[in-house]
């Protein structure tokens, strides 16, 4: 309260020392608690007995399937949002159309929707027994318990990642480039390659790269929809999942080892883009 | 100021030529038909099918699935344990936005950096983590069994997955509407003699109110869907640690379709709702958002 006399532009009085610190210690002790204890739990048990039997766990038919099929499921899915993505954002952004207001608050669907839910209504349109599935089956399209649904669902679960990440970016951009090269004679495609997309690229990976973690890790829509059959049609949680059920925890914390690493990295990816761009902003801004 | 933008007419090129226009107009609609075409495939038909489907099955079988012993005894327990994990991490988040974007001492961007781990780690592994703490032989359970207290298998299990998936909503969402708050009216009531916590409540809570409802509301719908970190703590099929999604779950276990489609119905209603609510802070924390910034660019 000392600091209470001096004039109103000097610095306040701050926060008592041990308010801050009790704010910090607070904020430390419910991350370390909630977050790192449960990380080194995971850590510890997977590599608990040693190297070898990590890899041993790793390397059996089944795991190395099923981490390669969500890998590969994971790099289709966000390839098609990606392009798919961006193209939404684009259109939402830069065009004025009938239902726009009500295309952008769908896109948020996936965020509030429960996955497991998702699950439950792809299967009641793509299941064999019903119309749309029914149709596809006759026609050979295999959808529930086969690898398109894991697609589909993995598509309706990410889709709002790169289009919530690259929209502010072009909402931001200049119009004012585009209508040069447009009005200079530039096509409209040319115009996006060499204008567009050079602006909104960084957030278009960025946005990418968390669609494909999130991909990586998801559960309740698949297990619905994959039918789960080792080696053709179970993806890495999943597996995960079945090892806790049979009570074989290290083959279970091998692979949890596997999926947190790459999470990881692509978060630290996230992040390093992010930083860069906002090192560049500074770095451009003229003042 | 980005509204401004967004208002602005969109065929504002000088038209060159009108041949070219009228290409440029095609290219539009398809666009836009493309994307409205592929939102309505992805996100709007399996809606229908579902409700659809419900209607199909019949209106009686429906409502007698949902209005089953377990149903709503499921439906009571999403809404205890989402209510409560909403609380403990509004609460909880809040203290940690404010240190993350106020304060700075070694090891904050550790701190940081665990905010984001649950969005990284599969709920599966989040569910498995917390059996490796408190499951037989786990790290806490020697300290769990002597205060009595069961954690996996049982309610407490649910509740701190259901904390552990929802941590970084709050605090992804405050930190940033909390480092580019007013700070010149905090420093004033300060001046004036407010206590800290005065001036919390007074200064700081109301400048930030939307961007924390929107981040409570994203933390809550997030917590009424989660599945995979609590089927694996809940151990399963025992009814009294069924939340709703476990419901769902065991029904589709169990061929039930028709309770797991009411269920479902039930969930997207609910979720649908959680959504407007969502959308509707999320315009106004932006609205908030884009007022303030043009303040302090203005200054």
């Amino acid at each position: 309260m000392k600091s209470a006399t001096t004039t109103i532009n000097a610095a306040p009085p701050r926060v008592l020392p041990w308010g801050r610190w009790g704010l910090r210690a607070t904020a430390a002790l419910y991350l370390g608690v909630m977050i790192a204890l449960p990380l080194a739990a995971i850590i510890a048990n997977g590599l608990h007995d040693g190297l070898r039997a990590f890899w041993n766990d790793l390397s059996s038919p089944a795991a190395f399937a099923a981490l390669k099929l969500t890998i590969t499921m994971a790099i289709i899915v966000t390839l098609i949002n990606a392009v798919m993505g961006t193209l939404t954002a684009y259109v939402i952004v830069r065009y004025r159309f009938y239902g726009r207001g009500l295309l952008n608050g769908l896109i948020d669907m996936p965020f509030a929707i429960p996955t497991l839910v998702t699950g439950v209504m792809l299967a009641a349109l793509y299941g064999p027994q019903r119309t749309l599935g029914a149709w596809l089956k006759a026609h050979g399209i295999e959808v529930i318990f086969a690898t398109p649904g894991i697609v589909l669902a993995l598509l309706v679960i990410t889709y709002p990642f790169i289009i919530r990440a690259v929209q502010p970016v072009l909402i931001e951009a200049e119009r004012s480039e585009e209508e040069a090269a447009y009005t200079i004679g530039a096509s409209k495609w040319t115009t996006f390659l060499r204008v567009v997309f050079p602006t909104i690229a960084p957030a278009v990976v960025s946005g990418s790269l968390l669609c494909f973690a999130r991909a990586l890790g998801e559960f309740g829509s698949i297990v619905v929809v994959a039918g789960n059959i080792p080696g053709r049609t179970l993806t890495a949680p999943v597996y995960v999942y079945g090892q806790i059920e049979s009570h074989n925890e290290r083959a279970a914390s091998a692979m949890s080892l596997v999926l947190l690493a790459l999470s990881f990295a692509l978060i630290v990816g996230v992040e390093w883009l992010q930083s860069r761009k906002r090192r560049g902003n500074v770095a451009s801004d003229p003042e | 100021m980005s509204q401004a933008i967004l208002n602005e007419p969109v065929a504002t090129s000088r038209t060159p030529s009108r041949k070219r226009a009228v290409g440029a107009r095609l290219v539009e609609w398809a666009l836009i038909a493309i994307v409205l075409l592929y939102a309505a495939g992805l996100l709007v038909a399996p809606l229908v099918a579902i409700v659809y489907g419900a209607l199909v099955e019949g209106g009686g079988a429906f409502v007698r699935q949902i209005t089953s012993a377990d149903a709503l005894s499921a439906l009571k327990l999403t809404l205890i344990m989402a209510v409560g994990a909403t609380l403990i991490n509004t609460l909880f988040g809040l203290c940690i936005a404010w240190v993350l974007a106020r304060d700075d001492f070694w090891g904050k961007r550790v701190l940081n950096g665990l905010v984001d781990m649950p969005f990284a780690v599969s709920p599966v592994i989040a569910g498995f983590m917390l059996i490796l703490l408190f499951g037989r032989n786990g790290w806490l359970t020697a300290l769990t069994d002597a205060l009595g207290i069961k954690v996996v298998f049982a309610l407490p299990g649910i509740l701190i997955a259901t904390i552990f998936i929802s941590i970084p909503f709050v605090i992804r969402e405050v930190v940033p509407v909390l480092s580019q708050a007013n700070r010149d009216q905090e420093n004033a009531a300060r001046t004036m003699g407010a206590s800290p916590w005065q001036t919390f409540r007074h200064v700081t809570l109301p400048a930030i109110r939307w961007g924390l409802l929107y981040g409570v509301s994203l933390t809550f719908a997030r917590a009424v869907g989660e599945i995979g970190a609590v089927l694996v703590v809940s151990g399963g099929v025992s009814r009294l640690t069924e939340t709703a999604t476990l419901f769902i779950f065991r029904s589709l276990d169990d061929r039930n379709t028709v309770g797991a489609n009411a269920m479902a119905v039930v969930l997207a209603v609910v979720s649908f709702m959680i959504l407007m609510v969502i959308e509707f802070f999320k315009r106004r924390a932006e609205k908030n958002y884009s007022a303030n910034v043009t303040a302090s660019t203005l200054e």
